[in-house]
């Protein structure tokens, strides 16, 4: 799926980030292609959560820099003469705004954050910048609760919230979506499910997808490719060359025991 | 959600007299097995009815003991004289333009107090800055009786509607800013961060996220101010006023007329009833979405 181009998708160049004088990320450096799916893992509190939030510019970098390619040659979203507007003055207030979003990048939260006063097809539609009830109910059966449309969040399970904050996030036709720990909370069978969703949508939809995650198996089970932080650095990158639809089989096995081995290996030294 | 309110504000709506009925009623009932149908909507019957057995009740004992001459019509006329006073004053025409011209006070008072102490409570629920300026000298005023003020207030008005308005407003208006103030910094952040990543433009954030995050408790303010209102209003025209519900009483006073005294109170117990229900129903229709309240 990976699509080689001149240049990369995301760049993140020698970033740094501290949190008064404790250095949470020392040195990174990270490029990602379009339409690669990314999964970062490490230990709770190694900073993974947050280079998301700066890929997604919801925190700042203390040194370094992270870039995103321009929408232009895009060819999945459709880019009507609307959203370009719309895109066009969300980049004139994120001069304004530093703490507000990227265009054309969409985050997914742990938990779903849906407007508890909004009916699912309003959240869902809070995501597309006009507002389309159509793009909307599309966005919605995507994940499969086209059904749902009229009902208060507060009704639905946590796997279903889940899946209509996904919805929210894929309604605008995102070129980048940020996944952090989206289905952490949720049970395992749930979770397979949501996971062979989440792989589905990111061929269809032709996204590129940075998920962090503390399970390695979900990290095998979906990357393309698996980086593993340790010590505010990229401690291993490696490449996960299984084919899809992914079997829990021996390779699977090897893939998840070399990161597994990485991490153990560290907490012994 | 519902239930955030500051300490002397009203309590959570769900805490009302009728569900709490309810809930005792319901642990002293027959097994699961033997409920039919026709149980279940007698019951319900009775729940529905069960608020006003106490005050049915009550005004019969107070007939019986009225006919019976227990109770002097001096120190307290009958119910049935009490109603025979509103035919007649609805007759000349007195008694609707005093409730109209008490409700037209009540109501603007309110829409200038709520609406002020409204708008000061969503400015510094957003803005630090001003809530360090505005927010210190606003509880110290809180904190005087606001009618404290009457003699003042009639030094500077007389007895006329400035007065009225001044203290009504002046009443309602620290209910609605507490409440909002607090109901606009009790919303989830989680959800602000939400609306900031999903690229929600400073007003779009107000609307779809702070207000209606903040409602539950902006609510739980308008149904406090509207008790004060009512208190505030009775007090004021009972001190100075020429028209209204409590100059009919006080002057009803002046010539004894006991049954129009009580036909007043009545009112005012009916008014503030209606004004509760109302805030009761904005509360059903507006917080639909919360499993908490839409049980009911």
């Amino acid at each position: 799926m990976a699509v080689t181009e001149q240049k990369p998708f995301l760049q993140i160049q020698g970033v740094q980030k501290q949190f008064g004088t404790r250095v949470i990320l020392e040195h990174i450096d990270v490029e990602v292609q379009r339409g690669e799916f990314v999964a970062i893992v490490g230990r709770s509190g190694c900073g993974k959560s947050t280079l998301l939030r700066m890929i997604a510019g919801l925190e700042q970098p203390s040194g370094g820099q992270i870039e995103l390619a321009q929408r232009s040659a895009d060819p999945v979203a459709t880019t009507s003469s609307a959203t370009l507007r719309q895109y066009t003055r969300k980049r004139s207030k994120l001069a304004r705004q530093p703490q507000t979003a990227r265009p054309n990048t969409r985050f997914l939260f742990q938990e779903a954050r849906l407007l508890p006063w909004k009916t699912v097809l309003d959240n869902v539609r809070l995501g597309i910048p006009d507002k389309s009830r159509e793009h909307a109910g599309e966005a919605l059966r995507l994940v499969g609760l086209a059904d749902r449309e009229k009902e208060w969040p507060a009704i639905l399970s946590g796997g279903q919230r889940q899946r209509v904050a996904l919805a929210r996030a894929l309604a605008s036709h995102p070129d980048l979506l940020l996944l952090d720990e989206p289905l952490g909370a949720l049970d395992a069978l749930t979770r397979i499910e949501m996971q062979k969703l989440i792989e589905r949508l990111w061929i269809e939809q032709g996204l590129t997808v940075v998920l962090v995650t503390h399970d390695v198996s979900e990290a095998v089970a979906l990357a393309d490719r698996v980086l593993l932080i340790e010590e505010g650095h990229v401690a291993l990158d490696l490449r996960i060359t299984l084919d899809r639809p992914r079997e829990r089989d021996s390779g699977f096995a090897h893939f998840e025991n070399v990161i597994l081995h990485r991490l153990l290996q560290y907490s012994e030294s | 959600m519902s239930s955030k309110s500051l300490p002397g504000s009203l309590s959570a709506p769900s805490v009302d007299t009728p569900t709490a009925q309810r809930g005792s009623s319901s642990r002293l009932s027959i097994p699961a097995t033997v409920r039919t149908d026709d149980t279940r909507r007698w019951r319900r019957l009775v729940h529905g009815l069960l608020p006003f057995v106490l005050p049915v009740l009550l005004i019969a004992v107070w007939q019986l003991l009225s006919t019976t001459g227990w109770l002097a019509s001096q120190i307290l006329p009958s119910p049935a004289q009490v109603l025979e006073a509103f035919f007649r004053l609805l007759g000349t025409g007195e008694l609707i333009s005093n409730i109209a011209i008490s409700a037209q006070r009540a109501l603007s008072g309110f829409a200038i107090g709520g609406g002020l102490g409204f708008i000061l409570g969503a400015i510094n629920g957003i803005s630090r800055l001003s809530e360090k300026i505005s927010d210190s000298s606003i509880q110290m005023i809180r904190n005087i009786p606001h009618l404290a003020l009457i003699p003042l207030v009639i030094v500077w008005f007389g007895i006329g509607e400035e007065a009225k308005l001044f203290l009504v407003a002046l009443g309602v208006f620290f209910p609605m800013y507490l409440n909002t103030f607090h109901g606009i910094r009790s919303v989830d952040p989680g959800l602000i961060e939400m609306g900031r990543v999903y690229g929600l433009s400073r007003i779009a954030l107000y609307v779809h996220v702070i207000l209606p995050g903040a409602l539950p408790s902006i609510l739980v303010g308008i149904r406090y101010a509207l008790g004060i209102m009512w208190l505030t209003l009775i007090v004021a025209e009972t001190v100075a006023a020429d028209s209204g519900i409590g100059y009919m009483a006080m002057n009803a006073r002046e010539f004894m007329q006991m049954d129009v005294i009580v036909l007043s109170i009545v009112l005012y117990a009916l008014l503030g009833k209606l004004s509760d229900s109302i805030a009761k129903l904005l509360e059903k229709r507006w917080l639909r979405w919360n499993p908490s309240l839409s049980r009911k």
